[in-house]
This record gives structure tokens, sequence and C-alpha cells, in this order.
């Protein structure tokens, strides 16, 4: 292996053709997978800078950096954007379209044409969304509540709602691209309980997208033509009810959460069972849980509402299924730590990543408990708090999980090891970062602070102010991290197939960067999901 | 320079039942928070890797931590749930001698009159020891009476009512929040609830409405006058209660239940009243003719809740 990095290099995903056309009509779903992380990447720099520009502006109490309108646009974007066009399409678009096929040894996804139709789709819709912005902005809020977005509201709320329309067939193919590839192509001998838990996480993501992404279609065209040609679903001047929107809305959004937070599961995993040289705790209880909760996750999007109007016996029922969603969350937790035990731990890049994940989402999770509340609920909805609680579960966790992963596969999709000292230094700046960020959010939540306030009461002032200083620090890291990522492209050396020595099919079996066709030779399956003691992960230099 | 404040006010016995309930809350979340992270440093530097030849001997998955990391979560929040829905359901209904103030949201203030017709925009005056009823609609988007002090919150949502009530129990300003995003001056939809000794309500109440900030009212502008005139030109024929009436009496029955065609029941409230105006075939009441036309070209959203204010005061009038 280390003779051939010196002569005439193997013919690989990335060196088999390097024209603009063999990218944009590849059928490959590695180079789909790399063409997502890029227009991924643009998409959350975009979000990220229009978060810096309202922490500017929230960092005192008075309105001193933007006009109400104009700050009321910005967080609009970073919304929409981090949610539709970063979170949702993040781990399954990169790493999903990427290592599906390879750890269950196919050669490609099932429906390789659909699955490029479905980037161009994601493009498409991000090309309206952006318009929007561009056009003069969207001032809805990303959760685009009616009567204010299909009446009142005074900008671009069609073309937003278009984009984030066309991208929801996105999520749609891709969904049905896994779960037909998982079913239909697994190599021999890759049994159901054989199954990496990352491919059992996209599995149970792409139910959800599937299964609720027609909803907010729906939902969303009905905005477009109550605003457009005066329907009156939602306006209660014609008849129609508000409250609606609402229920309509969050029976999609909240699964929604679980299909940004269940694939970052299937990474943590993978992570946490290579650098502990161990199969994850409870394999099975890991893989089921997460059917369970994309099962449950579409049954308590009510207790987005308790103050809604909604009935409070509805209520009632919303807020025991979503303590019972915490059970099976709280034993992945449980069983991710219990990975840990007697293993044989290295704390590289990727594993600092997935261990702080772990701490942030758990706290994700217990406030959670408290939103779910229903006394306490009434207090704190549309409070900071409630900010403080999603940015943990979807920074905190999802970010974090997938920060990991492209940490850890980057030396699989590229071949090249990124400095590891920087790496380190960027995932410990950037878990800081968050903690300053978002933690004081949570006081100044349960102090009253309402959410996507442009001017303040200036008790709130402290909180606010160490919450932009700590997103200035975090911002920080994710640059460092950028920097060392891209700098170990224009490395030399490659890192051999199996840096780390993990398990799986990838790592393997696959060359780093891969064949084309992923496997040189038909791929046959005798051993379990995260086998460390098998010999042949170590042999391989 | 003042101290930083990390509490919100209490201003009411219910706000401190929530907060000791949040207290229990947050007792779970630092022990499990602490106990975790805690494992994960001492697992980190106790199993760190020494060499590559260091291979963990297989730990077998023990059924007990699977069974006590389900009951004992489950407990823990079987707990948060039943506390929470209790207090949430005892204080769900307003007590009988609630004084009523009718709230409107509009983009972007508040818009509040008390019982005897005297208006307020975004300072709401109060006396101590009285529970309040609002009785709470938009005239656009969808709003949120937002109490911090009192740890309440009810949207505002156009086309019907809401109704949310606390019981003042300390003197003080506190803040009032619109908490759903509202649009553009959003922030600005905010306001002060004055808790006021008892006397110095009834003598605020009763002053002068010419002074200071407060916006002129008339006597006229009592909604239950206003709705009197509204309901004697066109209500009257069907809705007195007379014998041989086309329509059911709702003179005197707001507050009551109704007995529908189909055998369900309705309670007669401000949402009853204003859908049976708009929409008068949805809900028809037994024994009496579908032969009601809808008002809703004819009467205004205002003109609505005048006639609601109306059959309201004279119900009460009724029950004394």
């Amino acid at each position: 292996m280390n003779d051939s990095a010196k002569t005439e290099p193997k013919l690989n995903y990335l060196n088999a053709g390097n024209t603009v056309k063999s990218w944009l009509f590849t059928v490959d779903h590695k180079r789909i997978g790399v063409m997502y992380l890029a227009s991924i990447v643009v998409f959350f720099l975009v979000g990220a800078c229009a978060a810096a520009l309202f922490r500017m502006e929230l960092a005192t109490a008075a309105p001193d950096v933007f006009s109400n309108d104009t700050y009321n646009k910005l967080f609009t974007m970073h919304g929409i954007i981090m949610v539709f066009f970063f979170l949702i399409p993040a781990v399954p678009g990169v790493l999903g379209n990427f290592l599906v096929p390879i750890m269950i040894g196919a050669k490609d996804v099932a429906f390789p044409r659909l699955n490029l139709a479905s980037w161009y789709i994601y493009m498409l819709g991000g090309s309206f969304t952006l318009a929007a912005v561009l056009l003069g902005g969207i001032d809805t809020g990303w959760t685009f509540y009616t009567p204010y977005s299909s009446v009142y509201a005074d900008s671009n709320v069609i073309l937003a709602g278009t984009g984030v329309f066309i991208t929801g067939f996105s999520s749609i193919l891709t969904g049905l691209n896994f779960i037909v590839t998982v079913h239909k192509m697994r190599a021999p001998g890759m049994r159901w309980m054989r199954l990496p838990l990352f491919i059992w996480a996209q599995y149970a993501t792409s139910i959800i997208n599937i299964l609720g992404t027609p909803v907010l279609a729906i939902t969303l065209l009905l905005v477009v033509f109550e605003r457009g040609f005066g329907f009156g679903i939602f306006d209660p001047a014609k008849g129609g009810d508000p409250v609606l929107y609402q229920h309509l809305f969050w029976f999609y959004s909240h699964p929604a959460v679980y299909i940004m937070i269940l694939p970052g599961f299937g990474v943590v995993s993978e992570v946490l069972a290579c650098f502990s040289r161990k199969r994850i705790y409870g394999y099975e209880f890991v893989a089921f849980s997460s059917l369970a909760i994309a099962a449950i996750g579409f049954f308590v999007w009510g207790h987005h509402m308790f103050t809604s109007s909604q009935s409070e016996y509805a209520a009632l029922i919303f807020s025991i299924l979503s303590f019972l969603v915490g059970i099976p969350t709280s034993i992945k937790i449980f069983n991710w730590t219990a990975t840990l035990y007697k293993g044989s731990i290295e704390l590289t890049a990727p594993m600092i990543y997935t261990l702080g994940f772990i701490g942030l989402f758990m706290v994700g999770g217990l406030t959670g408990l408290f939103l779910a509340t229903m006394a306490i609920n009434v207090h704190l909805h549309d409070t900071y708090f409630v900010v403080a609680h999603f940015h943990y579960v979807m920074v905190g966790g999802m970010m974090m999980a997938w920060l990991s992963g492209i940490h850890f596969w980057w030396p699989k999709m590229f071949g090249k090891m990124y400095n590891e000292f920087w790496a380190k230094v960027g995932a410990v700046v950037i878990f800081f970062g968050f903690n300053f960020t978002f933690f004081p959010q949570f006081i100044a939540g349960y102090m009253g602070m309402p959410r996507r306030y442009h001017v303040y009461d200036v008790a709130y002032q402290p909180f606010q102010m160490l919450s932009t200083a700590g997103a200035f620090f975090m911002g920080a890291g994710l640059i460092i991290c950028l920097v060392t990522l891209v700098a170990s492209l224009f490395r030399k050396e490659s890192c051999g197939s199996n840096p780390w020595k993990a398990t799986g099919l990838e790592w393997t079996t696959a060359d780093s960067p891969p064949h084309p066709h992923n496997f040189e030779a038909p791929v046959v399956v005798d051993v379990e999901a995260y086998d460390y003691t098998d010999e042949r992960i170590y042999q391989d230099a | 320079m003042k101290a930083v404040k990390t509490a919100p006010d209490v201003a009411s016995s219910y706000a401190h039942q929530v907060d000791n309930l949040y207290a229990y809350l947050l007792g779970v979340s630092i022990f499990f928070t602490i106990a975790i992270c805690a494992l994960i440093i001492y697992f980190s530097v106790r199993y760190r890797r020494q060499s590559d030849a260091d291979r963990p001997e297989a730990t077998k998955d023990g059924k007990l931590l699977e069974i006590l990391g389900s009951v004992i979560p489950f407990v823990l929040v079987m707990i948060m749930f039943f506390w929470g829905a209790k207090l949430y359901f005892d204080a769900r209904i307003p007590p009988k001698d609630s004084i009523e103030v009718l709230v409107t949201g509009k983009q972007w203030m508040w818009k509040l009159q008390h019982p005897n017709g005297k208006r307020e925009i975004n300072d709401l005056h109060v006396p101590v020891g009285v529970p309040i009823k609002l009785t709470m609609t938009s005239e656009d988007v969808i709003h949120s009476f937002y109490l911090p002090a009192f740890r309440k919150k009810m949207d505002v949502v156009p086309g019907k009512y809401t109704q949310m009530w606390f019981l003042p129990e300390k003197t003080g300003e506190y803040h009032i929040f619109c908490a759903e995003y509202c649009g553009t001056e959003h922030s600005l939809m905010i306001g002060k609830l004055i808790v006021m000794e008892q006397q110095e309500y009834a003598a605020w109440l009763a002053k002068s409405w010419t002074d200071g900030n407060t916006p002129v009212a008339a006597a006229s502008d009592d909604p239950a006058s206003a709705g009197k005139e509204i309901f004697e030109a066109n209500c009257t024929v069907c809705h007195t209660g007379k014998p041989g009436a086309i329509g059911p009496d709702m003179m005197h029955a707001f507050g009551t239940m109704r007995q529908l065609e189909g055998g369900e029941e309705i309670l007669m409230d401000e949402n009853y009243v204003l859908n049976s105006m708009n929409n008068p075939n949805e809900h028809i009441a037994k024994g009496y003719p579908a032969a009601m036309t809808s008002f809703k070209a004819n009467l205004s959203s205002t003109q609505m809740k005048q006639v609601i204010a109306y059959l309201k005061s004279q119900s009460e009038a009724s029950a004394e």
C-alpha cells in the first residue's frame, strides 16, 4: 500500500474524471455526496452570517445596528436556511449518500439518476429561497405562522415558501432511495442485525421523510394559495382557522426534528464504537429505538401548541406522549456511555465531537422535559428557553454529530488526513463557544424574555451579551475547523485505506478514496458489526 | 450597577407552585447531566488507549442496565407529567368572582377594557387579591398575552376568543409581553400590569378618563349598551325567549349549556355566540328550525363583540 502511493495513483471516484461535466452529470453516489457537502457548506455559511449579524444587534437591549424589519428578516433567513437547507439534508445528503451503499456492500444506491435529481431539486429550492432573500427578504420566521404569513406579511413569502416546497421533494426522493437500497441491495451475508447503526438511523429517518414531508408540502402550498389567490383556509376573515395551520405545520416539523437528529445518532454510534474498540452496548436496542422514536415522534406535535387554544385534553395526550419519546432517547445516552466502559479509548477529533455531542444533546433532551410539562411550558413557550433548548438539540446535537462524521469519514472521502491538533482545537473551541452562546439563553428564557425580540428589557442584557460573545467564539472554532479540513486536501501523502483501524465495509474492503464502483470484487459479509477482535482490520496499513 | 437578576418576579402563589415544579425538573436534570458527564470523563481517562495492540475485553449487553435505564427515567418523567398536568388543570377555570377585562391584540398594541367600559392601551390596572379574567381576541394576526411574573401565557387568536386568568397577590408593576411573533414591531408590543391596592383601584376606575395617557372614553363606549342597540334592532324578534319565537333565547342563557339537534350539548360562551352570528346553521338548537341567516356582512367584528357583551350583562343581571 505504501508503494502504490509513490507510483501511478489508483483509480478512484475523484480522479475518474476531472471535467465539470463529469461532476454535474455524475450518477456516482459518492460524487453526489461531495456535491451535497460543498453546497450545504455554502448554505451553512450564509445561515451562520445571518446569525452573526443579529447576534450583534442583540448584544445590547437598545436597537443599535439594524432596523426592526431587517432584524426580523435576518432571524427568519437564519431559521429557514439552517433548518431546511442545512440540518435536514446535512447527514443524509452528504454522509448518507456517500456511505449507505458502501456500508452495505452495494455498488450504488438503488436509483442513481433519481439521486442526482435530488441534488438538483435541492439546489433549485435553495435558489428560490436565496432569491427571496436577495429580492428583499422574508420576515415571517421559519415557522410561517398564519394569518401573518398568508395575509399580513409584506415580504417574499411565496418565493421562500416555494423554495422550501421544492426542497422537500429532494428529501422525499433521497428517503425513497435509501429505503429501497437498504432493502434490496445489501451484500450477501449483510443481514439486518449486522447492519451498522448508521444504516438503521438513515433507514428510520427515510421513513419519516417519506411520511412527513408531503404534509409540509401541502401546508406550504395552502399558504401560497391563500396569499396568492385569496383562498380562505387559514384566514379567519374568510372563515379559515389559523390554528389549523399550526397543526399541519408541526405534524411535519416535529418529526422533522427527528429527521435532523436521528442520522446524528447513527454517526455517533459509529464513531464511539471505533474509538472505544467495542461493539455499541445494546446494539439491538439502539437500532430499534430509532424506529420507535420515528413512530412516536409523529404523535407529539401538539406540544408546540399548549398555549395556542387547542383543546386542553389534546394537550394532555401530547404531553404524556412527549415524555414517552424521552425514554428510548435516554436509554440511548446510557448505552453510548456504557460503550465507553472498559473500552480502549482514543480521543481523536471525531471522538471529541462525539463526546461533546452526548453531553450537549443530553442537556437538549433534558430541557425538552421542561417543555413537555404543561404548567412549565405555558411559562417557557416562545421564550429564549425554547431557543436554547432546540439549539442544544440541533447545534449541540446534530451539528456536533455531523462534524464528528465529517472528520471521521474525511480520510475515507478524500484519502487525506487533516492536521489532528488543529482539528481538536477546533472541536474544543466550538464546544465551549456553543455553551457560552446558548446556556445563558436558558436563564433569559426562564426570566421571561420572549424570542424574536428586536429590542428588549435591559434586565436580560447580561445574558444576551454573553450569548453574543459566545457566538463569535464559536464562529472562530468553525473557521479553524473549516481551514483545517480544506488545508488537508493540499497534502501530498495518502492516509491509507483504514487510518482509524475501524471496522465496517467502508474501511475494511474499500480504498480511501473508494474505487468508482466502491469495491473491486463482490463483497461477502461474514462478521457482525463492530467486531473489533477481527484481526483483518489491523493488518492493513 | 444593579445586581444581575437571574430569576423572574413572583407575583402569585401559582407562580410559586410552577417554580417548585421547575426546581424538581432542574434537580433531575442537573443530577443526570453531572452523572453522565462525570462517567464520560472518568471512562475516557481510565480506559484510554495504551497501544495499538490494546484490545478491550468484550462486555456483555446486560439486561439490567436496559431495564433500570427505562424504569427509573419512566418514573421520574411520569412525576413531571402528572404534577405539570395537575397544576395546569387546577388553574384552568377562572373563579366565579373574577373581574373580566376584555383584551384585543392589534399590530402592535394591547387594547384593554374594564367592566365599566374604561379603556386602556398597553397598561392594565388591576386590584390586588381579586382574580382577573382576560377574554381575548385579535383584530389581525395571532398574538400571545404573556405575564412572566405569573407564569401565564395564552395566544390571542383572530376570529375567536381565548381566555386566561390570574390572581395578583403582590402590588407592583409587571411586564406584559407579546410572545407570539406578529411582525415589524413585535418587540414593542409590550405593556405594564399595574397591581394596586383595592381602594386605589376603585378610585382609579372611577376617575375621569381624560387624564394622562389613558385615552378618552365616553359612557356610550360601554360595549354592553352599544350591544343593546344592535341586539334590539336585529335580534329581539326571535331571541328574547318569548314563547313561540322562531329562535332560542339568547338573552338569559349566557354561560349555560344548550341542547343541540342530534343530542349534543354546547356551552353558550363568547365563541358560541360569535359563531352563531357568522355561521348560524353550524349548531342548531334543539326544537328550532335552521332559519337564521349569517350576519357576517351586516355586523362588524366590533359590533359582534358589543352584542356578546350585552348578552353577558343580561345573563349576569338575571342570575343576580
